[in-house]
Parts: C-alpha cells; structure tokens; sequence
C-alpha cells in the first residue's frame, strides 16, 4: 500500500503536474487503445507507418537537432535497412527478429562511415556532403539491378507477424521503447548518463567542447552510430511491414520529409518530431480519399508547412508548450500555466511589470 | 565521340555554372540556402513551353516573358516567406522546399507528368576545328559564358558589385558604412532567381520538360557549389564544369552510365572534400578552423 501511495506521488509530480507529459501520456493511451476503438485496416496502417516515420524523424533530431551535424540525407540509414533485411530475408529466409536488427546494425556501420567527412566538415558542407549518399547508392543500385531489383525494389519480404494487431502492437511497443530510450538518452539533466549534455555542447561550440576536455570525435561517432541505428531499425519495420523495400526509401525527398517533419513539430526536442509526423502524415493520406485531395493534396501539404513555419517559425510543439508550460524564474522546474506560483518554492511565476511613476 | 564529350560537356557545365552562381550568391550574401532555385528554373522552361507551343508566341519573345516572370515569382516568395523568416536558418530552407513542392505540384496538374519539349531556337549546325556543334548546344554555350563574364565584371567592377561583396562579408559594417541591407538582398534574390530563369529558358529546347526535372540538377548544382566552395563565385563555376564533364564522359563512355552519372560526379565530390574540406577555392576562417 505504501509503495502504491509512492508510486502515486511519483506519477502525480513526474506527470501530471506537467502538461507536456500529461499530452504524452494521453497520446501513448490513445496509441495503445487504438486497434480497440477501430478495427479498420486503413486506419491502423496509417498509425502503423506513422509510428515507423515518427522513430526515424526522431533519429533525425538526434543527430542535428541535438548534436547540431546537419545531415540532409538522412534517408540512406533508411533505405540501407530496409534494402539489407530485405535481401537478408528473401536470400538466407533469416525470421524478422534476426533482419531487423541485424539491418540496423548495417545501418550503424553505414553511418560510422559516413561519419568519418563529419569530423572535417560542418554546417551547410556536411549537409551537403551526406545529401549526395543515397544518391550515390540509388544510382549504384540502378546500375546493378540484377542483385537490388533496380526500380522495383525488392517485394516478397516476410510479415512482422502473422496479424495485422500483432504487428500493429510489436511497432507500437518498438517505437514506443525506442522513444523513450532516445528522450532518456538526451535528457540534459540526466546526472549518469551525460550524452545528452555533451551532445548539446558540441552544438553550441564545438571548440569550447572540445577545450573543455570532451572527446567530440568520440561523442560524434556516438551520436552518428545512435542516430544510424533507430533509422534502420525503423527502415527494417518498413520493409517486413510493407514487405517491400522500393528506391523510394533512399530519395532525395524522403530525406527531406524527415526535415520537414522534425521543423514543423519543433527541432532539438523528442516530442517535436513525432508531433509533426502524427499530423503531417496521416494529413497526407486522409487527403487522398476526398475528392480532388490526390491531385492537390502535396500542394495543401506544402501550404499548410508554409504558413505553420510563418506564424511559428521554431515549430508547432515548442510554440504549444510555451503556452501551456511557465518555468519558474527561481528553481527552473516547469508549472502548468494555471499556477500562479511555483508548486516548488512558492515563487510567483509571473513577475507583474512595475509601472514607473 | 571526343567532340560530342566537348560539346555536351561544354553545355551542362555552363547551365550548372549559371546555376551554381546563383545559388551561391544569395546564400553567400543572405544565407538563405534556397532549395527551390532549381524549381524556378523548372518554371521558367514551362513558362517558355507554354508561350511557345499553347500561345504561340515568338522564342525571344516567350524567352523575355519567361525571365520577367520568373523573376517576379522569386521576388514575391522572398518578401512573402524568406525574408520573414531569414533569422532562423533551417526554416528558410524548409520553407524553401515546401515551395518547390508546391511548383513541382502546380505544373503537375496544370501540364500533366509527361515530357514536354519545346521547338529549337535555330536549326543546323556549324563546324569549329571540325568540331559539328548545333546551332543550339552553340547558343546555350555562348549564353553561360556571356553571362558568367558580365556578372563576374558587375561583381568585381561596378558600385553595386562592390555593395553586395561588402555585405556577403560583413553585414552590419556594411550597413554602418550606409548601405542598405534589406534592399541589396532584394536585389541578389532577383540577379539569383533571373539566373535560374535564364538556365531554364536556355536549356528548354535541348532537354525534356518534366514536372520532376528540378531535383537532378539541384543535386549536382549543390555538389558544384561545394565543390568550388561557398561563397567562391570562381570556385562554383569551376567545380560545376568539372561536374559537367565527369557526367557528360560518364555517360558516354560507361556502360549504364545514366544511371550512375550523378553517383559518380558526387563521388568526386566526397573524395575532394575529404582532402580539402573547404572546398577547392572556398576561405578558411580563422574560427572555423578545428
């Protein structure tokens, strides 16, 4: 009983009292209760493939929101993933469970090696540099269709599961875990594991980071290999999913949608990606189903991105929490916007202007 | 052989070079890395499209309308969404992309997803050194070449040239020394945009019109630029004719070449930057050095 009253306190200040949470806490119930309220396969699929973007948006932010190494070709994680469980699974008949994993360690090694330009190059010339990769690969697969399939891709992969449900529940709980992994991972305040700390250091200045004794070589191969990793194993869910790996997943413009997805939520936060992928995508394929939304729909895409960047420049998640969040000026714990004094210390959150007289 | 490889090499070196510099130059001055600079150069082949094959106009006629239009269209996508939002880097290049979806889009339902071509300015052709180039591979040339030595002559040469250097190097001294910021980003959005809408109107007739013909030359427009180096005009003309000529020598010589041109030419590109990361013209700050 006394456990279950700490364990109430804990809940109590760790989330409910924070509206952030309180949202996450709604949405990961609601990805939860889904296949209960509708049991259209149309519907879970678009909540399926959501969750699969979600994971690899939020690697995105991983490697440049928080460590600040701008990679615009994020998709070659992706798309080397899914290609390896693909071939892994239609050549050796290697089970989901041994491809997917093993994909996303093809991944890492993929990205260890495009770390390596990382460690010389910066900014808008790193983004370029990474930009060309899955380029490189797509016209190397082309070239050699005879092994990747060349334009078709590889099709005939093996289901997740032998259900729909059971594959909809292994993604969620995936994506789930890996969420919560990667939010653990980079939380600044973290006192034991300090990645998320460096990883916002090397951002800010890298020279200053590394004059303060931190291995940036180290922490950036980090970064690339974490990063690499939860792409491809979102890349591995697709293609057992879709049971088919295409040169879609490899394009210039699905390397983009990660972009477009992690700005319009909010960068250099966890929950900022997945926001934008739960709104954006399934925005998409609902347009496909009314009348004129095929032909119009990446036109109403682009201008609902547009005019969100507008009013919101730094992104739709980070805009709603500051106006649902106040952090106390004097011990920086975050209040609901309800409170007119800190649920810590007391202190008033809003400090009333003095009118000179 | 070797003269279709000069040739060949000669014209999609100087369209990526036209490109490239304008690209170059309003990220250089305003830091805006515009992601849909290939898109307006898209619009303006099917503004030459339309005015030659649906309204029937003359060639130079649709080629003034096409830049003129073009150049409209970029200076209104800059006061209406870049310049509202230029303090924060990623933005702008989001939107940017959104923007060239959004073309990308419109010509899709306007003229359909199939190839279109547009009439040659000049039939025939004319033999240098026993060299047969045809009238019109001759005039793309002579354009990008004329246009790259006027705008070297206005950058280094006149008043205005002088004012946008000043401002790609310091942006508040230059504003402190009376020049007026706002107006010079103005300014090289349009010298920007028109460039890309003169590339689009050169290359019309000589390649196929299609509502997804801006994302290979984006690739190889920005592999240019970082070859040469930002922010080196010099450096971006180089490294796009040295682009255009790995392509054109791919395609001819490898077998399967369309498929890896661009695989090549970007390899090129990694392995040079691994050497010299800034680039083979691009300045090394101080600062910026690890």
């Amino acid at each position: 009983m006394n456990y279950l009253y700490m364990f109430y306190n804990w809940i109590k200040q760790a989330i409910f009292a924070i509206p952030g949470r309180v949202i996450a806490l709604f949405f990961f119930i609601a990805l939860f209760c889904a296949p209960l309220i509708t049991k259209s396969e149309y519907f879970l699929g678009i909540i399926v493939l959501s969750t699969i973007f979600a994971l690899f948006a939020v690697s995105w932010d991983l490697l440049s929101g928080f460590t600040g190494q701008l990679n615009l070709g994020h998709a070659l994680f992706f798309g080397v993933s899914a290609y390896a469980a693909g071939l892994l699974n239609i050549h050796l008949h290697y089970s989901p469970w041994i491809t997917i994993p093993l994909g996303a360690l093809v991944a890492v090694a993929v990205g260890l090696v495009v770390g390596v330009p990382a460690l010389r190059l910066r900014g808008f010339y790193l983004g370029l540099v990474t930009l060309t990769f899955p380029l490189i690969l797509l016209g190397i697969f082309f070239a050699f269709p005879m092994q990747t399939g060349g334009e078709l891709g590889i099709s005939g992969i093996d289901r997740l599961a032998s259900s729909r449900i059971a594959e909809y529940y292994i993604v969620a709980v995936i994506f789930t875990v890996s969420v919560l992994l990667i939010w653990k991972l980079t939380d600044t305040k973290n006192k034991v594991i300090r990645l998320g700390i460096l990883l916002h250091a090397i951002r800010e200045d890298e020279i200053t980071a590394r004059a303060s004794g931190i291995n940036t070589t180290l922490q950036k191969f980090i970064a690339f290999a974490l990063s690499a990793f939860f792409a491809g194993i979102a890349g591995g869910l697709y293609a057992h999913y879709m049971r088919i790996a295409t040169p879609a997943a490899l394009e210039l413009f699905f390397s983009f949608q990660a972009i477009l997805w992690t700005i319009f939520g909010g960068i250099t936060t966890i929950y900022g990606p997945v926001v934008g992928v739960f709104i954006l995508y399934p925005l998409l394929e609902l347009l496909s189903g009314v009348p004129w939304g095929e032909q119009l729909r990446y036109i109403i895409f682009g201008v609902v991105l547009i005019a969100t960047l507008m009013i919101m420049p730094e992104g739709l998640a980070v805009w709603v929490l500051d106006k649902i969040e106040i952090e106390c000026p004097r011990c920086k714990l975050i209040n609901a916007f309800t409170r007119k004094k800190c649920r810590a210390c007391r202190a008033p959150l809003r400090i009333k202007k003095r009118t000179t007289v | 052989m070797l003269s279709k490889i000069i040739v060949q090499g000669l014209v999609s070196g100087g369209i990526y070079a036209v490109l490239a510099v304008g690209f170059s130059l309003i990220f250089g001055v305003g830091k805006i890395l515009n992601m849909a600079h290939t898109a307006f150069y898209m619009v303006s082949a099917y503004i030459i499209f339309y005015a030659t094959s649906m309204l029937g106009l003359p060639l130079p006629a649709s080629l003034t309308l096409a830049i003129i239009l073009t150049t409209v269209l970029g200076i209104a996508c800059y006061i209406l969404f870049f310049n509202r939002v230029k303090h924060h880097d990623t933005t702008v290049m989001i939107i940017s992309v959104a923007l060239a979806i959004i073309f990308q889009e419109v010509l899709l339902l306007v003229f359909g997803g199939h190839y279109r071509g547009v009439p040659p300015f000049a039939r025939g052709f004319i033999e240098i050194w026993q060299l047969r180039v045809s009238y019109q591979h001759l005039i793309a040339i002579v354009t990008s070449g004329v246009i790259l030595i006027g705008l070297w002559i206005m950058l280094k040469k006149t008043g205005l040239g002088t004012a946008i250097r000043s401002v790609a190097e310091d942006r508040e001294i230059a504003n402190l020394m009376g020049m007026n910021v706002d107006r010079i980003l103005l300014i090289v959005m349009a010298i920007s945009v028109a460039l890309a809408g003169l590339a689009g109107g050169v290359i019309a007739p000589i390649y196929m019109l299609s509502p997804l013909m801006w994302q290979q030359p984006m690739a190889i427009m920005l592999a240019a630029v970082v070859l040469g180096g930002l922010g080196s005009i010099g450096g971006c003309v180089l490294g796009a004719f040295i682009l255009g000529f790995i392509e054109t020598i791919v395609i001819f010589l490898v077998p399967g070449g369309a498929f890896l041109q661009g695989a090549v030419s970007m390899s090129v590109m990694v392995l040079v930057l691994l050497f010299r990361p800034e680039g083979l013209f691009g300045v090394v700050f101080e600062e910026e050095r690890l």
